[in-house]
């Protein structure tokens, strides 16, 4: 694990890989609340950021955090009990599923068999409140980026980029390579929790009869 | 103001000005859910206007840019402005910056354009009590949360007004010339070479005019990097100078996205940031290295 500096109130942990991220975030959720002045634990692909309330008492705490994070081993399970489930209904209708499916050398059905028959893992979110970027998917499905990003996907766009797949849970630019569509609505404030999906929540996607 | 009935209280939007938005303090800790803070651009002077009307720190005022805005009560309430000066008139009269004023039923308050900054904060009693999104009033431009800015006609309902004005405590320094803000080396250090250090040392950074509630783009010579090695996304911290392909900072202000894949040379302290919200497009920062310890 390597420590670094994010400002005055921020901490950036570096780690080996995605699983000892999922471990670092779990075990930070395990002390947060004997820790008031942590604001935000904020897991990414190989990092976990943590920040502090911008006060005398934070910048205590973050030394203390700063201290304590080597001895919080990553399991090498990934640490703690897997996240809930969730079932997101898709169609396999997506813009870019044909060029998907000659990048991977496979027919568009082989390609949503494999997708929908895969247990994905929300690794972190960002990018648009509620946007989970998902792990787990099959290197044979791993595929670059669009070389030219849409100005504007859909709410409910299911893309993969790289190694992730992520659902757009708003209209937005984006440059993922969108293979379906769910009506699941990823983000909703009058909801709570407002995120459908959250670090550590596993998702499958289940494709709607037809 | 005690002993007036709890008659329900609003601001009617009479000019809404380039950009006006509802700011408290933000919708922290759910950065885990790609959820941006957002808040007040200059927290330290969102927080003087409350104290102003004795409201407390999390109470939501509006944030003007640079043209200021024009709102009607239609209670008697106190009002304050501070942030980047400007003319105040209320009822057609002038009253001052920087100090609580009192305003009657169905007159309006005015702040004209800044005579220096960006961002005025006009604070009243009992604060703007638009529906809370995610634990906040705030309006995070980048994420499409809480409430739009305001438009011409629109109403905002406004609190109880519970305390009196004050003000007693030491206001704000003002904004600083020219200013020069402490940064802190990391998390990203390493992706840089001394040049790039020296380079954002010394420079007078000019502040772009597609700066914005997100962050503060920075013209000036390019920052050289050592690798060319692509970044896996990481969080982001307010005030962390992000350096994409091109060399050029940006300075992570309140809608800044919750993780980004640029590498971040240094963070701008947190009590600095108020003067780069501050910083008009075409103005100088500069900065100063200080070193960081846990």
């Amino acid at each position: 694990m390597n420590l670094l500096a994010a400002g005055p109130f921020g901490i950036l942990a570096e780690l080996a890989s995605a699983a000892e991220v999922r471990a670092l975030d779990a075990a930070l959720q395990g002390i947060r609340a004997d820790e008031p002045d942590i604001e935000d634990v904020v897991p990414a692909a190989r990092t976990v950021l943590v920040t502090f309330r911008q006060s005398a008492a934070g910048a205590k705490a973050r030394s203390r955090i700063a201290a304590l994070l080597p001895t919080l081993r990553p399991a090498a399970d990934g640490g703690g009990a897997p996240g809930p489930l969730v079932e997101l209904p898709i169609r396999y209708d997506g813009p870019d599923l044909a060029e998907v499916a000659e990048l991977c050398g496979r027919s568009a059905r082989e390609v949503a068999e494999r997708h929908s028959g895969t247990e994905f893992t929300v690794a972190f979110c960002g990018f648009a409140p509620g946007f989970g970027y998902l792990t787990g998917l099959p290197e044979e499905l791993q595929v670059p980026r669009r070389a030219e990003p849409r100005t504007s996907v859909p709410a409910g766009a299911v893309g993969l980029g790289g190694e992730y797949c992520g659902v757009y849970p708003r209209s937005s630019p984006g440059g993922w390579q969108i293979i379906g569509t769910t009506d699941a609505v990823l983000f909703d404030i009058a909801r709570t929790p407002a995120a459908l999906l959250a670090p550590g929540t596993r998702v499958r996607f289940r494709e709607a009869d037809t | 103001m005690t002993g007036l009935p709890a008659a329900p209280a609003h601001l009617a939007v009479v000019r809404p000005g380039a950009l006006t938005t509802v700011q408290d303090l933000g919708r922290a800790g759910q950065a885990h859910l790609g959820v941006p803070r957002s808040g007040a651009a200059d927290r330290r002077s969102h927080a003087f206007a409350n104290r102003l009307v004795g409201n407390p720190e999390s109470a939501a005022t509006l944030e003007t840019t640079v043209v200021g805005c024009a709102v009607r009560t239609d209670a008697d309430r106190w009002f304050a402005v501070a942030g980047a000066p400007c003319p105040v008139a209320a009822g057609g009269r002038a009253v001052p910056f920087g100090a609580p004023f009192l305003v009657r039923a169905g007159e309006t308050v005015e702040l004209g354009p800044v005579v220096a900054g960006v961002r005025s904060y006009l604070a009243v009693g009992g604060g703007i009590a638009v529906p809370e999104v995610l634990g906040s009033r705030a309006t995070d431009l980048m994420s499409g949360l809480g409430p739009a800015p305001l438009a011409a006609g629109a109403v905002l309902p406004l609190g109880p007004a519970a305390a009196a004005p004050d003000a007693t405590g030491a206001p704000p320094p003002g904004l600083a010339r020219g200013p020069v803000l402490r940064v802190t080396p990391g998390p990203r250090s390493g992706f840089f070479p001394p040049a790039a250090w020296e380079l954002l040392r010394a420079h007078a950074w000019t502040v772009l005019p597609a700066s914005n509630r997100i962050g503060v783009r920075l013209d000036g010579p390019a920052l050289p990097r050592t690798g060319g090695d692509a970044l896996p996304s990481e969080g982001m911290v307010p005030g962390a100078l992000q350096v994409p392909p091109n060399g050029l900072p940006v300075l992570f202000l309140a809608d800044h996205p919750t993780t980004g894949g640029y590498p971040v040379i240094g963070c701008v302290h947190p009590a600095d940031l108020p003067h780069a919200a501050q910083a008009a497009p075409g103005s100088a920062l500069r900065f100063r290295i200080v070193p960081d310890r846990w």
